[in-house]
């Protein structure tokens, strides 16, 4: 990222050697970008963020497809990312009919749900791959076979899931696909959307004009040092991605089964085994979320729930919605394991929960 | 080579470079993140938002972080439009000029497809609106909820009466936007800032990161978020904050006002330079703007008979990068739409080329031009049958 900072710092749209050196480097990006997720580099489009992909994959679709009579019919799930979800809550003010798919235990939708709530004006289904939350993944394969033979787009905020499990947007038959840099080890500021070239054309209208950039779909000064930083983070895990997986996978079996073993009153939320490897939601029944975080914070930095809502004291959808109470959602915290993360840190860290926990208990009791 | 291409993006500083880079590194976490890790870096955004909001003379919280000008520009004017629409049912009406960035021309042009009522105010062959005219625009029925003005035009450096008119329009009652991306660092704006209701501005043309921009909205105003999902910025702009290129911005706006007025005084002694320089040397030289209020480090300037094009190119091969209007429109073959709307006869507008000097710009560059040009253009004008 530094060299396209200082020397290599020209606009991509620029017509001398400064602009042509930033551009070839946007578009080798471009490329590795578009090679993590199976897709032809003319298929991504690069954002200020999955915020910013979500937001035009939802809305500028709506522009394009339903006319002011009948807005048409979208379906999305009760876990999805705000991003998602407040987009759907303005398209609804529009005149667009919604519905949100419910969620079963462990955080999946229910594929013959999700067939059944088609309609013959439903242009639009967004369902995530990984719960940023709770990591659960929804049935990817079964929702791209029941999306096979309906016109609807499917749009996947894959911001968690990039880059940590594969995804292949053609065996699985994704049109619009929203992917975060910050999340896979590259910058903040930078993400992309990847949207079909299929027949007949997807065709979005722009949330941002001018300049043209993008094909006219994203205009502004591209971010030319966040944009190689996603493309060098894309290439990374593509090449690390299974044994880093692997790595996480048995981390988090590690903590899971070291806190199961001390601590009698755990409740692991999310699917066992559908899951994303370095994620794990804990609800620590009785124990307060905030004072264990409160007593954790020297040595251990984690979450109750998204960052995102961290400013909001309300309990998290995702886990009302897998069927927790306020108070089990008070008690849990989110492990999101990664790159740094050791056996030794996980080991100190699962030490330092037993013992916060038993205290927190005895003093309770 | 020499870089004379500062309007369209310009390196970022070693000291923006140094404030930025321990964000990439150890100080990487999410500011929304209660842990201290994500505490560390909010107290920093915190920081760069008192940086960028003491620039411009204004409360912290009227600074919103954006990816960058085209966002805030476009959230701006369909923010506006659009909480006007959910309060009365109304489009509304929206008076902005000729001369407007592509962000505001392009964004206007969606508005009015869906309904709302534009008004684009012409120029004066300096490139300038008429206050008087513009008031009167503004006086028509039904009262526009917007206007939007470039304070300095990207390709003339040519400044827009913008404190005149905001004085004007608040006494009526008209809600002001000014796209300030090409003024902020180079003009004063804290005047400005008292009399405006939104104020777009950009990272990237002050030797701050790409990917950064703000906008200020005064309090009060109402606008509807340009995007939705999550809590951030007052819950009017989603999206973790990027947090690097935040830092970098607040470096780069205070390096930019600390030594801001010195280092316009010295790039406008070189513009001058460059410019009598063309004039004696080439002949035949149209500049465009050049008897009014502009931006001391732009140039822009015809060399009648030659295609702009031809002289880019030939600049290229001896090292010297400019422009011939703005980047974005660098893949366009039309003439310029600012200089068209100044009455520039499409012959001599498709010759225009500009130079934009920046940090980093000194004498011995300037000379050089000064020596390459002319016979350059002498050559091409042989050839031309242009």
């Amino acid at each position: 990222m530094i060299p396209f900072y200082t020397t290599d710092f020209g606009n991509p749209s620029s017509a001398h050697p400064f602009g042509w050196r930033a551009k070839q480097a946007t578009e080798a990006s471009r490329s590795e970008v578009a090679s993590l997720i199976g897709a032809s580099p003319r298929e991504i489009v690069f954002t200020s963020g999955a915020t910013e992909a979500n937001n035009l994959a939802l809305r500028g679709l709506l522009e394009r497809v339903s006319d002011p009579h009948n807005r048409g019919h979208l379906i999305t799930g009760v876990t999805e990312h705000p991003a998602v979800l407040d987009v759907c809550d303005t398209l609804e003010l529009q005149g667009v009919d919604v519905t949100r798919l419910p969620v079963d235990a462990h955080g999946q939708i229910d594929a013959g749900q999700l067939r059944d709530s088609l309609r013959p004006d439903t242009f639009l289904v967004s369902l995530m791959a990984a719960n940023n939350e709770i990591g659960t993944l929804h049935p990817l394969a079964e929702i791209g076979s029941i999306l096979s033979d309906h016109p609807a787009l499917w749009h996947c905020d894959a911001a968690q899931a990039a880059g940590k499990i594969p995804i292949d947007v053609k065996a699985l038959g994704i049109d619009l696909l929203s992917i975060s840099a910050h999340k896979l080890y590259g910058p903040k500021g930078q993400g992309a959307l990847y949207v079909s070239r299929r027949r007949p054309a997807i065709r979005l209208a722009p949330l941002q004009e001018g300049g043209g950039q993008e094909r006219g779909i994203r205009s502004g000064t591209l971010n030319v040092p966040g944009i190689v930083g996603l493309g060098t983070a894309c290439e990374l895990a593509a090449s690390e991605m299974q044994g880093e997986a692997e790595r996480l996978q048995r981390l988090r079996d590690r903590l899971v089964s070291h806190l199961t073993t001390n601590l009698p009153q755990l409740r692991i939320n999310g699917h066992p085994e559908q899951r994303l490897p370095g994620c794990v939601s804990i609800c620590f029944d009785g124990v307060d979320g905030r004072d264990l975080l409160l007593q954790l914070q020297q040595d251990v930095a984690l979450s109750a729930g998204a960052a995102c809502a961290s400013g909001h004291a309300g309990p998290s959808h995702v886990l009302a919605s897998v069927g927790l109470s306020d108070e089990q959602a008070a008690s849990t915290l989110r492990f999101g394991l990664g790159r740094g993360t050791t056996t030794q840190q996980i080991d100190t860290v699962a030490e330092r929960v037993v013992e916060v926990c038993t205290r927190v208990s005895a003093l309770a009791s | 080579m020499i870089y004379l291409d500062h309007n369209a993006t310009t390196p970022i500083r070693p000291e923006v470079r140094t404030a930025m880079l321990p964000f990439f590194d150890e100080s990487f976490g999410n500011p929304s993140s209660p842990h201290t890790v994500g505490r560390r870096v909010a107290d920093a955004v915190d920081g760069s938002r008192a940086q960028v909001a003491d620039a411009l003379g204004v409360a912290t919280d009227t600074i919103h972080f954006t990816s960058g000008g085209t966002e805030a520009d476009n959230w701006a004017l369909k923010g506006v439009l659009d909480a006007h629409w959910l309060k009365h049912r109304s489009h509304g009406r929206l008076v902005t000029s000729s001369t407007e960035h592509h962000a505001v021309l392009d964004t206007a042009n969606t508005l009015a497809r869906h309904g709302v009522t534009v008004a684009y105010q012409p120029v004066d062959e300096n490139g300038i609106v008429d206050v008087q005219a513009l008031m009167e625009t503004v006086a028509a029925s039904p009262a526009p909820q917007l206007v939007s003005l470039l304070h300095a035009n990207n390709e003339t450096g040519v400044l827009q009466p913008v404190a005149q008119l905001g004085a004007a329009l608040r006494e009526r009652g008209v809600l002001f936007h000014v796209d300030a991306v090409q003024s902020l660092g180079k003009v004063d704006l804290q005047e400005l800032a008292q009399v405006v209701d939104l104020m777009s501005i950009s990272a990237h043309k002050i030797n701050g990161p790409k990917g950064t921009g703000a906008l200020y909205i005064r309090p009060g105003v109402e606008i509807e978020p340009l995007l939705h999902g999550g809590g951030q910025e007052q819950g009017r702009r989603p999206g973790t904050l990027h947090a690097a290129g935040i830092v970098g911005f607040g470096a780069a706006v205070e390096a930019a006002t600390h030594d801001g007025l010195a280092s316009m005084a010295r790039l406008g002694e070189l513009r001058d330079r460059l410019q009598d320089g063309l004039s004696d040397l080439v002949g035949d030289v149209v500049v465009h703007g050049g008897n009014v209020d502009r931006l001391a480090q732009t140039l822009s300037v015809s060399f009648v008979g030659v295609e702009a094009e031809a002289v880019l190119l030939g600049l290229d091969q001896v090292g010297i990068a400019a422009a011939s209007g703005s980047a974005c429109t660098s893949d366009s073959p039309e003439p310029s739409h600012v200089l068209l709307a100044m009455g520039v006869e499409p012959r001599v507008a498709s010759s225009a080329v500009r130079f934009s000097l920046g940090w980093g710009n000194d004498e011995a560059q300037i000379d050089q031009i000064l020596e390459m040009l002319p016979p350059l253009i002498a050559r091409l004008r042989e050839m031309s049958v242009f």
